[in-house]
């Protein structure tokens, strides 16, 4: 099963819509719950990432029996240190970002706490890639 | 323990989400990050907090909180209480400090244990 989501740069009154939809799929398919709520943390990071640093972008999840394989893709600034971006505590976010309790650096390590799997690429004006995956068993 | 005695043993005001009044409480979490929320709040535990925007609702949907308090006399934006009714997880509101209520609920959440 695939399924595609836009996540708008941004527009902070739509983030976690994606990441809720997904949620949704997977109760319907009788996944695990515990699978569940580490799967649903970790897109919610990665969908607010998106809102926070990028122009646009999409969530493309892909489920099959045994795993649940999630891309989130975005038009933006790129990340220049990966391994820079995952210390907790680190945050580019603006001022008027954190005000709202985001912006704090524990978005990218929670994200790796609740997944099997992660990748990150990114490149510095054109945008980030990240690819989550969960097995579901 | 449901959101409805904390109401009446705190006095909380019901902002928005009453439907979610029977909603069972297990523990709380009290955070103004929304990621540390995001990452350390379980299911069933009611939220603390001084943020009012649309995303706590976004927060306390996907992570199943059962309800979240304003401190300081906080009242939910409008678009937050829409969420909050159509999800029918309330948001209620108190006058105290955090530390104080958090304190109330903590022993309130013990002794029914």
């Amino acid at each position: 099963m695939e399924f595609r989501f836009e996540i708008e740069g941004g527009n902070f009154s739509k983030a976690g819509t994606a990441s809720s939809e997904v949620k949704k799929i997977l109760k319907q398919l009788n996944v695990d719950p515990k699978i569940i709520k580490r799967t649903v943390v970790s897109l919610y990071e990665a969908e607010v990432n998106v809102v926070a640093h990028a122009y646009e972008g999409e969530m493309n999840v892909e489920i099959i029996p045994d795993k649940v394989s999630v891309t989130i893709q975005d038009k933006g600034p790129g990340i220049p240190d990966i391994d820079q971006a995952m210390q907790e505590g680190y945050s580019t976010a603006t001022p008027k970002v954190r005000e709202m309790g985001f912006g704090a650096g524990m978005g990218l390590p929670n994200i790796k706490k609740n997944s099997d799997q992660l990748n990150i690429s990114s490149k510095v004006n054109v945008g980030t890639i990240v690819e989550i995956v969960n097995y579901l068993k | 323990m449901k959101v409805q005695d904390i109401v009446d043993q705190l006095g909380l005001k019901i902002c928005s989400g009453a439907a979610g009044l029977n909603r069972e409480i297990v523990g709380g979490y009290t955070s103004d990050l929304l990621s540390d929320v995001m990452g350390n709040a379980n299911e069933n535990q009611i939220w603390l907090t001084l943020q009012t925007h649309k995303n706590i609702m976004a927060i306390a949907s996907l992570k199943d909180l059962a309800a979240i308090i304003l401190v300081k006399g906080y009242q939910p934006e409008e678009d937050t209480a829409a969420q909050s009714n159509e999800e029918g997880i309330p948001i209620l509101s108190s006058e105290e400090e955090t530390f104080e209520l958090t304190g109330k609920i903590y022993d309130l959440i013990k002794r029914t244990k």
